[in-house]
């Protein structure tokens, strides 16, 4: 007994220090750049480095919160982001109806090519997007933005959103149209609602996605007025000096709404989204 | 239209109620495709056209920037196949991707066994799950300026090893040709094990234990259980997710764009970057349309093998 109670607090050792040194790598580049943001920018690469240095200060911070054109990057990554969390989530849960709950000649086909538009590199999109969206005149526009964004969220929400759906009993809506209703009150009064936890979950990872997106919004915007966050801590590294703790307080400010939503959600959050990668 | 019917016995339905029932019938038909229009329209104008506007512009010349733009031939998949510029960036492409993913598996592998090491308590692994987590929440941009912050010649990483006598001298990773394409990479590698991770947490927490019990009683130690029970259960979760990867990474741009910009001399130039500069940096839209057309159909042959491993389960 006392052998392999031994061994097995030996075992439980090394499972400890490997996840120590995991965290480690994992965990120490977001601490210093959470440290990072607490310094005056002269002592950025002060030698020795030190995690909390004397001048300890949020003063990086007010000068992001304070700045209008950084604040106005907040509000358009905010815009484009819930806007296109809300239109992806209305076309897909109407897609998804139809994958989920109907068999039509074209089914396979057509879900093999949302299946397909994942993998269509954005670098091939953005040129012939830059000529429509010019040609639009959806050019330095939210609309521009929001509509390229789709192509990203929906094919995976759709795939996540079906998925969900499978999951649900048929006899639900069944008995919907049992009692003369129509397909569209079933998807709306019965499915939508009890829903909710998968589409939380789509929702997340939609807003995630389109508020990380970086390539649209270089090549799409040109005026600081609809540049959005990823562009604006970019811009950050400029022409004359590196704000290094600017950067980083804009980092911090840019990554919490994911953080929050991931931390808050992140149950539901996995599960669709190994629902969605894994068994789609 | 309000039916009883399930569209699924439809076929089956027998000849004589088909004359009262069939317009009911071709609009039941239609209602999955009113379902699905906004789709097939966004997929349409975000994606069936696009893909014919750019295959039409690498067929020809002065596309986008003048308006007598004229045919071309092959003209531009010439000039773009044979720049040096172009073979170096699908070089480096190629060695990023395949590093990037196998470092993904094998640390999403090790982290995801750890965390479900029956060893430690729930707290415990819940813990270290969200700091393992941690890099892959960064938009890509963060991703990208915390790397330069830690790797600046003056940064944390270079102070840490001259102290321990490693380096001799501040090490400019970012700024050597030979080394900037390992440093993209590993910065790369941090970023994306941890989607890695979850799904095959999620693979194995999905493998029966009484598979394990077996082994146990045929005598299997833990690196035969490994072998024997974990890696071929795991095996379909981690093809799709190997494919999955390659496919993303090869579309890696932002990353390298803020890390680099494809230098120094063209060290770590991606077919993406590559691209981009073509269209955005020299306006040659034409070049950069048939670079971007070369690229899609290398992609379409790993969503093909995408397609097919997600068919076979």
């Amino acid at each position: 007994m006392t052998s392999i109670r031994a061994r097995r607090n030996l075992a439980k050792t090394g499972v400890i220090i490997g996840l120590i040194i995991g965290g480690l790598f994992a965990g120490l580049p977001v601490l210093w750049m959470l440290s990072t943001s607490f310094k005056a920018n002269g002592e950025v690469f002060q030698n020795p480095p030190q995690l909390i240095t004397k001048s300890f200060s949020l003063d990086a911070y007010t000068g992001i919160l304070t700045n209008g054109v950084q604040l106005r990057f907040f509000a358009n990554s905010y815009i484009v982001a819930l806007s296109v969390t809300a239109l992806t989530l209305l076309v897909a849960i109407l897609a998804a109806y139809a994958f989920s709950r109907f068999t039509f000649p074209g089914r396979k086909t057509i879900n093999a090519v949302i299946v397909s538009v994942q993998a269509v590199p954005p670098i091939t999109l953005v040129i012939p997007y830059f000529g429509l969206v010019v040609a639009l005149g959806l050019y330095n526009t939210y609309p521009g933005l929001i509509l390229t964004h789709m192509v990203f969220t929906l094919p995976y929400a759709i795939i996540m959103t079906t998925a969900y759906l499978n999951t649900l009993p048929k006899e639900l809506d069944e008995s919907v149209k049992v009692d003369g209703g129509s397909s569209w009150t079933a998807l709306w009064r019965i499915l939508v609602p009890i829903s909710v936890p998968g589409l939380i979950a789509v929702g997340v990872y939609t807003f995630m996605i389109s508020w990380n997106e970086y390539l649209f919004a270089l090549t799409l915007t040109r005026t600081d007025d609809m540049r959005t966050v990823p562009i604006g801590i970019q811009l950050l590294m400029g022409q004359h000096s590196y704000e290094w703790n600017q950067m980083m307080a804009m980092s911090i400010l840019g990554s919490i709404p994911v953080l929050v939503l991931f931390l808050i959600f992140q149950r539901r959050f996995i599960g669709g989204l190994t629902s969605g990668a894994v068994k789609a | 239209m309000t039916t009883r019917i399930d569209r699924r016995t439809e076929p089956e339905r027998v000849a004589p109620a088909a004359g009262r029932r069939a317009p009911r019938g071709i609009a039941q038909r239609l209602v999955p495709f009113g379902y699905l229009s906004p789709t097939v329209l966004l997929i349409v104008v975000l994606m069936i056209v696009p893909i014919i506007m750019v295959i039409g512009y690498s067929f020809q010349d002065n596309v986008i920037v003048t308006d007598d733009s004229e045919f071309a031939g092959l003209a531009n998949y010439a000039k773009v196949l044979s720049d040096p510029d172009f073979l170096v960036a699908l070089k480096n492409t190629a060695v990023f991707i395949t590093v990037s993913m196998v470092a993904h598996l094998l640390l999403g592998l090790a982290f995801a066994m750890m965390l479900n090491s029956k060893l430690l308590s729930g707290v415990t692994k819940a813990l270290f799950r969200i700091v393992y987590i941690l890099p892959w929440l960064f938009t890509i941009a963060v991703i990208a300026v915390i790397w330069r912050l830690l790797l600046d010649p003056a940064g944390v990483l270079n102070y840490i090893l001259q102290t321990l006598g490693v380096a001799q001298s501040a090490v400019d990773w970012l700024g050597d040709p030979d080394k900037a394409l390992w440093v993209v990479t590993f910065a790369n590698v941090w970023s994306g094990y941890p989607f890695f991770m979850i799904s095959l947490l999620a693979g194995l927490q999905g493998i029966p234990g009484d598979l394990y019990e077996a082994a146990s009683v045929d005598g299997a130690g833990p690196v035969q259980k490994f072998l024997a029970v974990t890696l071929p259960q795991l095996r379909p979760v981690i093809i799709s997710m190997a494919v999955l990867d390659l496919i993303w990474t090869s579309q890696q741009f932002a990353l390298i764009w803020m890390m680099t910009g494809g230098g120094p001399l063209n060290s770590t130039e991606m077919l993406s970057t590559f691209t981009y500069k073509q269209a955005f940096s020299e306006y040659e839209f034409s070049t950069a349309a048939a670079a971007a057309v070369v690229v899609l159909m290398l992609t379409m042959i790993l969503a093909f093998f995408y397609v097919r491993t997600q068919r076979e389960r």
